[in-house]
């Protein structure tokens, strides 16, 4: 008998608007399938494309170099302490791609998997969060670009870069909650699928990736951090450019209440909805 | 509940809310657009505002797919589902797999139940075949350690070896089927909830799924199992649920459940066994068996005068065919656009009476096009008194009067007169 078996039969009722008693286990009990959905996007994803490694380089190199030009020496913006202004830029870019492409991934995994939806019960949650699997990959790949960049220009990182998988699960926290919220949207109402890459391209702008969020006038700075990935960004600055680069704490002790409370937001919504979502799909 | 009783579904109805588009009218007037987009939008705005689904149209109805669905189902038991399409059974099962929500009532489960509603769900085409073997497995809820345990059978069954790192994208159809059914038949929960699937892949291929369904049924697990096929029905199942728009029409013993079911199904008109593509242009309008004459009635209006081939064959009370008759058997072709009336005697002294079904072609000598099929239209065939009253399956449909030759094993001492024994 395999492990399903073993596991004592309990009594499943299904009723309308049961709220599930076990949620939280039955999601352990899927983490199987989690990890192989997670590993079926990633290796879909490289899979006959020599061009899947070669984009995840490409792209975040040239919009450092478009950012760098435009923020650094058109407008002449200062940097983070004495770190030149592309290790700058790219260490603001790392935690804003993986920020944006698990928005964009997860938004649109459900429908992406509709002949699953329809056909096969399991926790819903699974399909966005395991679209947040490619997303870090490609940021591992970004990452190791960084190392190369900080070689390039002999630039050395501080000890706080220890608290760096700190601010990772943190960037994808802060998408988390959105991505949750857009994805149940997604399947409901389908022209939130155009809605994504707007946000996706106006957030670059928004949040501190081609500047540094010192910039800011003080007495915005505060108010600046209700944008959840202006904590993260800060933070990984903070771990990468070492003690040239302060934190501002009220600002992003608001960052993080505003990522706990999107992620709440996000997974109530996903909760009160995924049953239905094989009748809208 | 009561220890044995695993699946118990009280009061269960599922509600959809479907939109229809206004006919138009011939002469828009703006004034009417404007009225009715506001008062569409007013209704999607307000049901936005509610949480509920947004449906589009300009009139929207309430259509139960099922209403008030009490049953239960003791461990072990191999319960048939059946019903027409529409009827509800695809929106039950999905209830009892989780997919869907029901809009009332509840359903009690106990165990794990895993659910084949489609063969290979999840299988992606970039994978190899045995990437997906653990794929498809991890969907239907099979742990890693279970598909590795089973990868062999898996693989033996689906006959795939030599192309097992091969993605599946390259596969011909028959081994994508074989390798997803493979997958699907190693699965071992104690509630199995099958939709039609046994409907794919080739004759030798369904026989060998079928096997291993009652390999399962045969294990004490319990099985809910939905088809068409009323054979797989007879051979799979030991009670039987008939649905029908949305309610339970009975659960009995599935010989009783199936004369049943193919009763209801002789209400229906003659358009209801026509593939639709032939809807449009029926050249066989009414067939029926005429019990004077003992024959089959058939009425067909050409559609042009090109030479056309008919055949009729006839199956018994699980759709098996028990032998075909062709117009051409005789030499013979229409060649007229005028109806013809088609009387095809039976032989009916060596039918048992009881009911059988007819499909009815009509097509070009050649075989090349068809022009008009009718598959499994019911009938019922009556005779004078003839011994074993019905076409059970268990005397099958055929009957023929036998001249038993019986006399006693030593028969030399006074050979008796034949009549002594037998008449």
């Amino acid at each position: 008998m395999g492990t399903i078996l073993a596991a004592e039969p309990r009594e499943l009722i299904l009723e309308p608007g049961r709220a599930e008693k076990h949620y939280w286990h039955d999601i352990w009990a899927y983490h199987e399938l989690f990890a192989i959905l997670a590993w079926r996007d990633v290796s879909v994803r490289y899979k006959q494309t020599a061009i899947g490694i070669a984009w995840a380089v490409v792209q975040p190199l040239l919009t450092m170099i478009v950012l760098t030009i435009v923020f650094g020496r058109v407008a002449k913006l200062p940097t983070e302490g004495t770190a030149p202004y592309p290790i700058m830029v790219y260490a603001g870019m790392l935690p804003w791609f993986l920020f944006s492409s698990l928005l964009s991934g997860a938004s649109n995994s459900l429908v992406q998997n509709v002949n699953l939806i329809g056909k096969v019960y399991f926790p819903r949650i699974i399909v966005p969060t395991a679209a947040g699997a490619v997303a870090l990959v490609d940021f591992t790949v970004n990452f190791l670009l960084l190392g190369v960049l900080m070689f390039w220009f002999r630039f050395i990182p501080s000890w706080h870069v220890i608290f760096l998988p700190f601010f990772i699960i943190l960037a994808m926290l802060a998408s988390l909650g959105p991505a949750l919220f857009m994805t149940a949207m997604n399947v409901k109402y389908r022209d939130f699928r155009y809605i994504i890459p707007f946000v996706v391209q106006f957030g670059i702008y928004v949040s501190p990736v081609g500047f540094s969020s010192s910039v800011v006038p003080a007495k915005w700075r505060f108010w600046y951090s209700l944008n959840p990935v202006v904590g993260a960004i800060d933070g990984f600055r903070w771990c990468v450019l070492g003690g040239k680069s302060a934190l501002y704490m009220p600002g992003f002790l608001l960052s993080l209440c505003i990522v706990v409370l999107f992620l709440w937001l996000g997974i109530a919504y996903f909760r009160r909805t995924e049953k239905t979502f094989a009748d809208l799909i | 509940m009561a220890d044995d009783i695993v699946i118990r579904a009280e009061e269960l109805g599922k509600k959809y809310v479907i939109g229809h588009e206004a006919q138009r009218e011939r002469y828009v007037a703006l004034r009417d657009v404007i009225a009715r987009s506001a008062r569409n939008a007013w209704r999607m705005a307000a049901d936005m505002a509610k949480g509920r689904v947004v449906v589009p149209g300009d009139t929207v109805e309430e259509l139960w797919a099922l209403k008030g669905v009490s049953f239960e189902v003791k461990r072990g038991e191999v319960l048939g589902i059946i019903g027409r399409n529409g009827a509800g059974k695809s929106t039950l099962l999905k209830i009892l797999s989780r997919i869907t929500e029901p809009t009332e009532g509840r359903v009690t489960i106990k165990g794990r139940v895993a659910s084949l509603l489609e063969v290979g769900t999840g299988f992606h085409p970039e994978l190899t075949g045995r990437e997906n073997i653990y794929l498809n497995g991890a969907i239907l809820g099979m742990t890693r350690a279970e598909i590795k345990r089973k990868f062999d059978e898996i693989v033996a069954f689906a006959e795939i070896e030599k192309f097992l790192d091969t993605p599946v994208k390259r596969y011909s159809s028959g081994m994508y089927v074989r390798l997803a059914f493979a997958v699907a038949a190693h699965l071992e929960p104690e509630i199995l909830v099958v939709d039609e699937v046994l409907a794919v892949g080739d004759a030798e291929f369904q026989k060998k799924c079928l096997g291993k369904m009652q390999d399962i049924a045969g294990r004490g697990r319990t099985v809910l199992f939905v088809s068409h096929n009323i054979d797989a029905i007879e051979r799979l199942c030991t009670i039987c649920l008939t649905l029908n728009a949305g309610k339970i029409l009975g659960m009995q013993p599935v010989s009783d459940a199936v004369i049943k079911y193919i009763q209801s199904q002789e209400l229906l008109t003659l358009d209801a066994y026509r593939s639709a593509r032939y809807r449009r242009t029926a050249e066989i309008v009414s067939l029926e068996f005429e019990p004077t004459t003992q024959s089959v009635i058939l009425l067909v209006r050409p559609r042009d005068r090109q030479p056309r081939d008919l055949s009729v064959v006839l199956h018994d009370n699980r759709q098996s065919s028990l032998f075909a008759t062709h117009l051409t058997d005789m030499g013979d072709t229409l060649r007229t656009d005028n109806e013809v009336r088609i009387a095809i005697p039976l032989p009916v002294q060596n039918l048992r009476p009881g009911h059988y079904f007819m499909s009815v072609a009509s097509f070009d000598p050649t075989r090349t096009h068809f022009f008009d099929v009718l598959m499994h239209v019911p009938i019922q065939i009556t005779s004078q008194a003839m011994p074993l009253a019905s076409n059970d399956s268990r005397w099958g449909a055929l009957y023929f009067p036998l001249r038993w030759n019986v006399r006693p094993a030593r028969a030399l001492e006074r050979p008796p007169a034949a009549s002594q024994y037998c008449d």
